[in-house]
């Protein structure tokens, strides 16, 4: 378990010690910035004209998710993938070290950059909270955080699991931004395209559990999915370097 | 502390050490030779728990390198041939990594005396990637030596080190080796010399030959060759050691000198030193020509490799 901690601790300091960190701040926190305002503009023009509902976070939260799907093929691909190509791999291959630790340490380097990350989007709702009347709510807020959270380990963990196959980070990128691009758009749409049974497609889209959480719905469901991916993720990671040691 | 029966790698097809057998013995200094791609590297990254043996098995400090994995990985400090570094971390957090990794109590403390024992403690607030090539070399060496490992294997570890950073190298690896066990490889024969208790020689996957390089040089020779100068003319000099019982292979050389040859254990200098001096002449060198290990590294190995 430290040694886990150890190797995420590097990695989170890693992400600060290079341009990637604030790189990828400055693409989630831009946007959610400019969308967040616009929303509060929005609202507040309705209610001037005595029309409208109150505004909340989901949309906001939505377009952390929506941005995920090409920052976390970023914040992973270096990973395993920069460590096979400059020899490094081979020291941490032969320190006291599991393969399943590496992997694990690695994902959770990632895992604790998204929730610094998740941490100052906190002030949209706490800016939201002191606009509306009388307050936001809390638990729906919980939920949609609870929801970026399992969202964000499940694309970090198969991106670490896909990092792992690749010598080269661009192939790990690519790799990554295609598979949760499929994930989260497309394996949905033969919901609606199949006359019948279809909707079993809907089950395995990223998408489905986050969107119902967000609006404030966690199922059971939900929750075994992620974190399914996660290990799911995990357990590619590990198998992966253990191949590379029988190669 | 090492021991290696019937290990044998394969990489796809090719076949990159086959059945080799040997151990080497705490404060031993064992010196891995051979031309490059005879599998000086395979053999050390089985022996470091890096990638597993196709067949065959090694014990490390009395574990097995595949069951016991973790347990060797604990015991073995190890630099790889391509010193593995993060370019952009500072020397000091990057051996503190590594030590932590490694559960060193007291870790602040170890990566002084590390970077002590490598003469780069003043570079200890660098950046890795700003330093030399040598400098590099020894950060992966003070990372080998980080948690006192009681088994060292180096994979090249003086090259790209200037002169006086060898001797430095060499010294430190000879200090280390009085208690603990070293396996280095190198293909500089003069560092297998003078390096090393005994000689590991590898070519095309299989040890060549094992023994202390003072026995490999009289195993190859099975004689003493001697060189004899005077001085002045001397035509008439490699009769005059000819006449000498037991010589052998008398040659005249260019340079006036005779070289001759006697068998290993039965030495004639005196004779022949008696016998010149008895004829006339002053006798001004009389010296043994040691095969070098150059010469027994290319006997055993090199007569392929050369065509």
């Amino acid at each position: 378990m430290k040694n886990i901690w150890t190797i995420a601790k590097r990695e989170y300091d890693n992400y600060f010690n290079g341009p990637l960190a604030y790189v990828v701040m400055l693409a989630v926190l831009l946007p959610m910035g400019i969308y967040f305002s616009l929303i509060l503009f929005y609202s507040s023009q309705q209610a001037m004209f005595g029309g409208g509902a109150a505004p909340d976070i989901q949309p906001v939260t939505g377009l952390f998710a929506f941005l995920m799907i090409f920052l976390s093929p970023a914040l992973t691909m270096r990973l395993l993938s920069d460590e096979a190509r400059m020899g490094t791999l081979e020291l941490l291959l032969t320190a006291p070290v599991r393969d399943s630790e590496l992997v694990v340490g690695k994902w959770l380097g990632a895992m604790l950059f998204i929730l610094t990350t998740l941490l100052v989007t906190l002030v949209y709702p706490l800016v939201l909270n002191n606009l509306v009347d009388p307050h936001i709510d809390w638990l729906a807020t919980l939920s949609s955080y609870i929801g970026l959270i399992l969202l964000c380990g499940a694309m970090l963990a198969l991106g670490v699991g896909i990092s792992a196959m690749f010598s080269n980070q661009f192939a790990s990128f690519f790799v990554t931004l295609g598979l949760l691009f499929f994930l989260y758009f497309m394996i949905g749409l033969p919901a609606s395209l199949l006359p019948q049974a279809g909707e079993v497609f809907n089950y395995i889209s990223i998408q489905n559990p986050f969107d119902q959480m967000n609006a404030g719905t966690i199922t059971l469901g939900g929750l075994a999915y992620y974190i399914s991916l996660i290990s799911l993720g995990l357990f590619v990671g590990t198998t992966a370097i253990e191949i590379r040691r029988w190669r | 502390m090492i021991k290696v029966s019937g290990l044998t790698k394969d990489y796809g097809s090719r076949r990159a050490i086959q059945n080799l057998n040997f151990d080497c013995q705490q404060g031993e200094i064992v010196g891995f030779l051979g031309p490059n791609g005879a599998g000086k590297t395979t053999t050390m990254r089985i022996l470091t728990g890096y990638m597993p043996p196709t067949d065959g098995e090694a014990l490390v400090a009395g574990y097995d390198v595949v069951e016991e994995s973790l347990e060797v990985r604990r015991r073995v400090g190890y630099l790889p041939e391509t010193v593995p570094l993060y370019h952009d971390m500072v020397v000091f957090d990057y051996l503190k990594y590594m030590g932590e990794l490694r559960h060193i109590p007291n870790v602040d403390d170890r990566v002084d005396e590390a970077l002590d024992m490598v003469g780069l403690i003043n570079r200890s607030n660098g950046y890795i990637g700003n330093l030399s090539k040598g400098m590099k070399q020894r950060v992966g060496l003070a990372q080998a030596l980080l948690h006192r490992p009681e088994v060292l294997i180096l994979d090249e570890p003086t090259i790209g080190l200037d002169p006086g950073q060898v001797v430095e190298v060499r010294e430190l690896i000879r200090e280390i080796g009085k208690e603990r066990t070293v396996l280095l490889s190198t293909h500089l024969l003069n560092e297998a010399q003078n390096l090393c208790d005994r000689v590991l020689i590898i070519n095309k996957g299989k040890i060549v030959a094992e023994d202390t390089t003072e026995n490999l040089q009289a195993r190859l020779l099975g004689a003493e060759r001697v060189v004899v100068r005077v001085r002045g003319e001397a035509d008439e000099l490699a009769e005059t050691v000819k006449s000498v019982k037991g010589v052998r292979k008398v040659e005249s050389l260019e340079d006036g000198g005779v070289e001759f040859e006697f068998a290993s254990g039965k030495d004639l200098r005196p004779e022949v030193a008696r016998q010149v001096v008895k004829d006339g002449y002053d006798l001004l060198e009389l010296r043994p020509l040691g095969m070098s290990l150059e010469e027994i590294f290319l006997e055993l190995t090199g007569n392929e490799g050369r065509k």
